[in-house]
């Protein structure tokens, strides 16, 4: 008899620890939550520890910061956020690469031979198209005049038929 | 920032279609675009746009050059002269001599490029040298 009221004793806390642990939230299903949220924003990742969310990681603007936190925000059981993703501003473009004047004239040269009627002179990277085309043919022209990477391929002078 | 503005729809038309390494400047009022197109339609339809913005590219306000990501070593092109013969020469110049011809609209293998300018090709009849690459489209 004694024994059997044991039983029920150690049957009856056991069950009562099963559903206060299945009532928290684990740190586990939160951090899932949390990483799916912040996916969309590459270079950040969240770590969860009772329920507070740490963000960590780099990105290029303000915006995101605020919208991985606002993301983490929202996700359930969080208690709070704790931003510390750093914003660093992409590095400025590349400088525009012009070719030499040099290097330019040859290849204008070998392009222009192939179009009858225009002429294009060079000067300081500025590529001065003169004479007339037809639309197509001056397409052609300036495609491969553009790939030659000069500073600025000028055609005002140029009468497209 | 204006110049981007005006050619919005060709920028944005360009990061949709996947062309990557893109690089937008500008410098002394000339935006300069750059970059890499998954194929031949891409840049094709990129022209068209910026055709469109600038008719007849007569303002001089962009300097677009957009490379072709399939036009790589073994790939075919095809000769796209306006209806004469390519000339293939011994090397990449029209200095040159010339040691072969591809007809207009036939299919030629790439094997390298020397630049962006010359390229090295080979007919099916063997003929092997240099060309120019504003002749050849990928297809």
């Amino acid at each position: 008899m004694k024994l059997r009221h044991l039983t029920t004793s150690i049957m009856a806390i056991g069950l009562f620890f099963m559903i206060a642990c299945k009532g928290k939230p684990k740190d586990s299903e939160i951090m899932q939550a949390a990483s799916t949220a912040v996916q969309s924003i590459p270079g950040v990742t969240a770590d969860v520890k009772e329920g507070v969310v740490t963000l960590s990681g780099t990105v290029s603007t303000e915006d995101e910061k605020t919208s991985a936190e606002n993301a983490v925000k929202s996700v359930k059981d969080v208690k709070s956020v704790v931003n510390n993703i750093t914003v660093t501003p992409p590095p400025a473009p590349a400088p525009v690469a012009v070719s030499a004047d040099d290097s330019l004239k040859t290849a204008v040269a070998d392009v222009v031979k192939d179009f009858p009627g225009i002429k294009v002179d060079v000067k300081d990277g500025v590529l001065t198209v003169t004479g007339e085309a037809k639309a197509d043919r001056w397409k052609t022209l300036k495609m491969a005049l553009d790939a030659l990477h000069p500073k600025k391929v000028d055609a005002k002078g140029l009468k497209v038929k | 920032m204006a110049l981007q503005d005006k050619y919005k729809n060709l920028l944005d038309t360009a990061k949709a279609s996947g062309v990557s390494d893109l690089q937008v400047a500008e410098l002394d009022g000339v935006l300069h675009i750059n970059g890499t197109a998954p194929s031949g339609d891409v840049k094709d339809k990129l022209w068209d746009i910026y055709g469109q913005i600038d008719p007849n590219f007569l303002t001089g306000d962009v300097v677009m050059d957009i490379d072709v990501a399939t036009a790589v070593a073994g790939a075919k092109v095809k000769v796209i002269t306006e209806s004469t013969n390519l000339n293939i020469r011994k090397g990449p110049g029209t200095d040159q001599p010339i040691v072969g011809k591809a007809a207009h609209n036939e299919i030629v293998t790439l094997i390298s490029k020397m630049n962006e300018q010359w390229w090295l090709i080979r007919t099916d009849g063997g003929a092997e040298g240099y060309s120019y690459a504003q002749y050849l489209q990928p297809v």
